[in-house]
């Protein structure tokens, strides 16, 4: 009998800026792991040369055809790369992949941005029912909101 | 000496506009400012509208402070260099954003080793006047802290479920 170590396949789905460099932040709990970074600027590549990373279209609740252009990127590459966890720190882009992380029986967690310090942000509250685990960086937020605190990026 | 940025998403008149006019008031050259697509380009300072990663990073760590909108992004990258960062937030009744959250992060942040929270024009000239003895903080690692890595780390399981006989 013959003993391996299983690498679980993550999806670690952020938008660009801050959701990105959070995302950074969470490096080292990746560290056994294959990960599949994406983000919306295609040059954020050069951040994970260790790993693989795709882009897509950057988009928000006011510009709906990025947004669908977003999905349906993320829904391909839910499939395309049939992760075991999907992780993310936000924002739309985050939500799209909790929700289609189910799809491949992939159990998800959504982390809220540190920029949330108040209320939980829309994609957080819209990734709520679908997400495997949702976490604030807050403890007051996350006792307000109803979902998990283990302390922040920074 | 004073890298100003805005982000990648609006403009930010009130924060480019103060520092522009410090600039020359004072006389300070060597200031570099990131306007956003939008931005009304300053007229004593070099700029450009967008910074990719690698440019920013650059600009950042030559820089002597860095002063910000209240972006979570600069704010960790700042802090990650071990540089002094002024943040302003953005409000939304001035249209610099389409809500208030940027007011938020600065309450909870403030008092922070190494942020500086200016929370109008009067007070981000106050602290660009003492900018060479802002605090900064030193020991800022590139990692979240360690509860939020272990717990991440148990969501995974990779501890816990890793391991087959096969």
């Amino acid at each position: 009998m013959s003993k391996h170590i299983k690498h679980p396949k993550i999806l670690a789905v952020s938008s660009g800026g801050g959701h990105w460099i959070q995302m950074l932040r969470l490096r080292p709990a990746f560290k056994e792991c294959k990960v599949h970074y994406v983000s919306v600027n295609p040059k954020c590549a050069a951040d994970v040369p260790e790993a693989k990373f795709h882009s897509v279209t950057d988009g928000n609740r006011d510009t709906k055809l990025s947004l669908i252009k977003m999905a349906v990127k993320i829904l391909f590459l839910t499939f395309w790369v049939r992760p075991d966890v999907v992780i993310s720190t936000g924002a739309a882009p985050g939500y799209f992949a909790c929700r289609f992380a189910k799809l491949v029986g992939a159990r998800s967690l959504f982390i809220d941005s540190v920029a949330n310090a108040e209320e939980m942000s829309l994609s957080a509250k819209l990734s709520a029912s679908h997400a495997s685990k949702v976490f604030s960086q807050w403890p007051d937020v996350a006792k307000k909101f109803g979902v998990e605190w283990h302390g922040s990026v920074l | 000496m004073i890298f100003t940025t805005v982000g990648t998403q609006l403009p930010f008149h009130r924060l480019i506009d103060v520092i522009d006019i410090w600039s020359l008031e004072q006389d300070v050259r060597g200031c570099f400012a990131q306007i956003g697509n939008d931005g009304n380009p300053p007229q004593n300072m070099k700029f450009s509208n967008t910074l990719d990663p690698a440019q920013f990073a650059n600009q950042i760590a030559k820089c002597k402070v860095v002063v910000s909108h209240a972006g979570i992004g600069t704010i960790l990258t700042a802090l990650q260099y071990g540089k002094p960062i002024i943040v302003m937030p953005r409000l939304a009744r001035y249209g610099e954003h389409r809500n208030d959250h940027q007011l938020a992060t600065v309450a909870n942040l403030e008092g922070r080793a190494g942020i500086h929270v200016a929370h109008n024009e009067h007070d981000l000239k106050a602290l660009l006047n003492k900018a060479h003895d802002l605090g900064t903080n030193t020991n800022v690692t590139s990692a979240a802290e360690p509860e939020l890595i272990q717990a991440i780390d148990s969501f995974i399981g990779a501890r816990q479920t890793g391991i087959i006989y096969a």
